[in-house]
């Protein structure tokens, strides 16, 4: 075998549900990926599985995994490995077994990786002494953990790699590290060594090349205006070689750009320090890596240079902070950001004016350098904005008063306010983000295939 | 004065986030370009430029393999993805703000 092919058809929950299809029919690949778990997913997914026990996946995967089926059928050597999982990755893989069954597609063996959810032993791993400190702020957890929904543990590559030597055709995982979903089949292909660490590093920044999809093949390119058939953007894939060195591309004749600009911004992408990108299998050095263009739409990414893995594991936990809404009116016509102005003055008077002060607010006027509130310091005089107020609160009556008062500005209001067609805004629970680090030692990751 | 140079002529760049944190990778297009960019876009200029949106710290990291030059923007997001009432909540559109730049920048007035 000169090189493995790993493809990654989604990049996260809300990703365009024909890309994997797609990349598996034209990809050639002999393992999809599929990454479905952003950093406040899972308190989501928590909640669902509280409501009922067989919840609390990504139920897109299995709608993919059904139009998946006729490439499964042709490709038996294509692999599937996904954190679809999510809070329940054994509800998912048993849907997954079944439909495969129902479709003569037994003998494809399906692999759970769990181990990763440390809810259950939340308690007594802070009696023992894991603090969980946040990395942030440097607070204990002790601070909010009566209102913490989820806590999971990042696993690597290791766990998936038993499920491939195992036999697994398609495994599902909870949470990982995004960038192990790659290393995995790399790992399993090559047996690498644990400890081969420019190998790690090598597979882990392809891993994170192509964790975010279409953003390496097109997506985000600061040439927008250059790339090809962006309707038709193909998914990314890596021909990975022994050494740990790459090439990424995408299918022939789909749309998008592959070259070293697309590369060079996604390889920096939510990247702190680039010289020590830390996962569960390695810290890398994104800085050791040379990148050229190899031919239309392939990019040459050389081997890598890493250092040894740290003997902790991250930690995503969610807590509950309150409620948020926000709501939004288009105001149209000369002075059109002081009305909107006006506008925001007004609803929250109002609000006040019968008791209802929301604990934090903002006033946004889009259309005047909103995204960037004053860093834009000239800004022409718009023909139209859009106004957009949100609210955050812990009581949930308060948020639910905010939503009623943007439609009486239709007719209280300066003139020229319209865009107010879709119903009130939608209150949502705010799950806040809590980052920390566990002892490898007490996370025990557990690999299970389905009979 | 020195004559002034607009980012984006020299430049690409992207933006993430990380938590309550955000980076902003800019990319310049010739070795010449990143040379330059080096001695001129510290890691103070892009603090000053970002100064209304209140980071705590600014950091700058070297990747003169992709001539890049990554900025940490801490506590920068209003509270981050979770919790900010932002309309951008994850720093999507910070690397598009900052290539608008002119360098050097002008004091604030």
């Amino acid at each position: 075998m000169t090189s493995v092919r790993i493809g990654n058809g989604c990049g996260f929950w809300g990703d365009n549900l024909d890309a994997p299809i797609f990349l598996a029919r034209d990809g050639r690949l002999d393992y999809l990926t599929l990454e479905y778990l952003a950093e406040l997913t899972m308190s989501i997914l928590a909640l669902q599985k509280q409501r009922d026990p067989d919840a609390g996946f990504a139920t897109d995967f299995l709608d993919v995994l059904g139009r998946l089926l006729p490439f499964l059928e042709q490709q038996p050597r294509l692999r599937i490995i996904t954190n679809a999982g999510g809070m329940n990755p054994y509800a998912c893989a048993r849907r997954a077994r079944d439909i495969l069954a129902q479709a003569g597609l037994a003998q494809r063996r399906v692999a759970v990786v769990s181990g990763d959810d440390l809810l259950p032993r939340l308690d007594d791993l802070l009696r023992q002494g894991h603090g969980f400190t946040n990395l942030d702020t440097g607070a204990p957890l002790a601070e909010v953990r009566d209102r913490v929904v989820s806590a999971n543990a990042y696993l690597g590559a290791r766990p998936i790699v038993e499920a491939l030597r195992l036999g697994a055709d398609v495994v599902v995982t909870g949470r990982v590290a995004d960038a192990s979903l790659t290393v995995a089949p790399a790992v399993h292909e090559y047996a690498w060594p644990w400890d081969d660490w420019p190998r790690l590093a090598g597979a882990t920044v392809a891993g994170h090349l192509i964790e975010c999809g279409a953003q390496a093949t097109g997506g985000l390119w600061c040439r927008w205006d250059e790339v090809a058939d962006p309707a038709g953007v193909g998914y990314p894939f890596v021909d990975l070689a022994e050494d740990g060195s790459f090439t990424l591309g995408k299918p022939d004749g789909s749309g998008g750009a592959v070259n070293v600009e697309t590369v060079a911004e996604q390889l920096l992408y939510e990247v702190a320090d680039p010289a020590a990108y830390v996962t569960p299998d390695v810290v890398a050095d994104f800085t050791s890596v040379a990148v050229r263009q190899t031919g239309v739409d392939r990019v040459q990414v050389g081997p890598a240079t890493g250092r040894p893995a740290t003997d902790t594991y991250k930690v995503s936990i969610a807590y509950r902070d309150g409620y948020q809404a926000s709501g939004t009116l288009v105001v149209f016509g000369p002075r059109a950001i002081d009305k909107a102005r006006r506008c925001g003055a007004i609803l929250l008077e109002r609000l006040r004016r019968v008791g209802v002060e929301p604990q934090r607010h903002l006033v946004e006027i889009l259309g005047a350098g909103a995204c960037v509130p004053g860093v834009v310091r000239e800004v022409p005089e718009p023909v139209e904005v859009v106004l957009r107020v949100a609210v955050h609160d812990s009581r949930r009556a308060v948020v639910e008063r905010f939503t009623k008062e943007f439609a009486p500005l239709v007719t209280s209001g300066p003139p020229g306010v319209t865009g107010y067609t879709t119903g009130r805004p939608a209150v949502r629970e705010v799950f806040a983000y809590w980052p920390a680090l566990i002892d490898k030692g007490v996370v025990a990751p557990r690999v299970e295939l389905l009979s | 004065m020195s004559e002034k140079r607009r980012l984006i002529d020299l430049a690409h760049a992207r933006s993430g986030d990380k938590g309550n944190h955000a980076n902003v990778a800019v990319l310049a297009y010739t070795p010449e370009g990143y040379a330059w960019l080096r001695d001129h876009l510290t890691a103070d200029v892009v603090a000053r430029f970002f100064a209304p949106l209140g980071p705590t710290r600014v950091v700058r990291f070297e990747a003169p393999n992709v001539l890049g030059l990554n900025f940490l923007l801490e506590n920068v997001l209003a509270g981050g993805a979770s919790r900010s009432l932002r309309t951008d909540t994850q720093g999507k559109t910070l690397a598009s703000a900052l290539l608008t730049a002119e360098l050097p920048l002008d004091e604030q007035p």
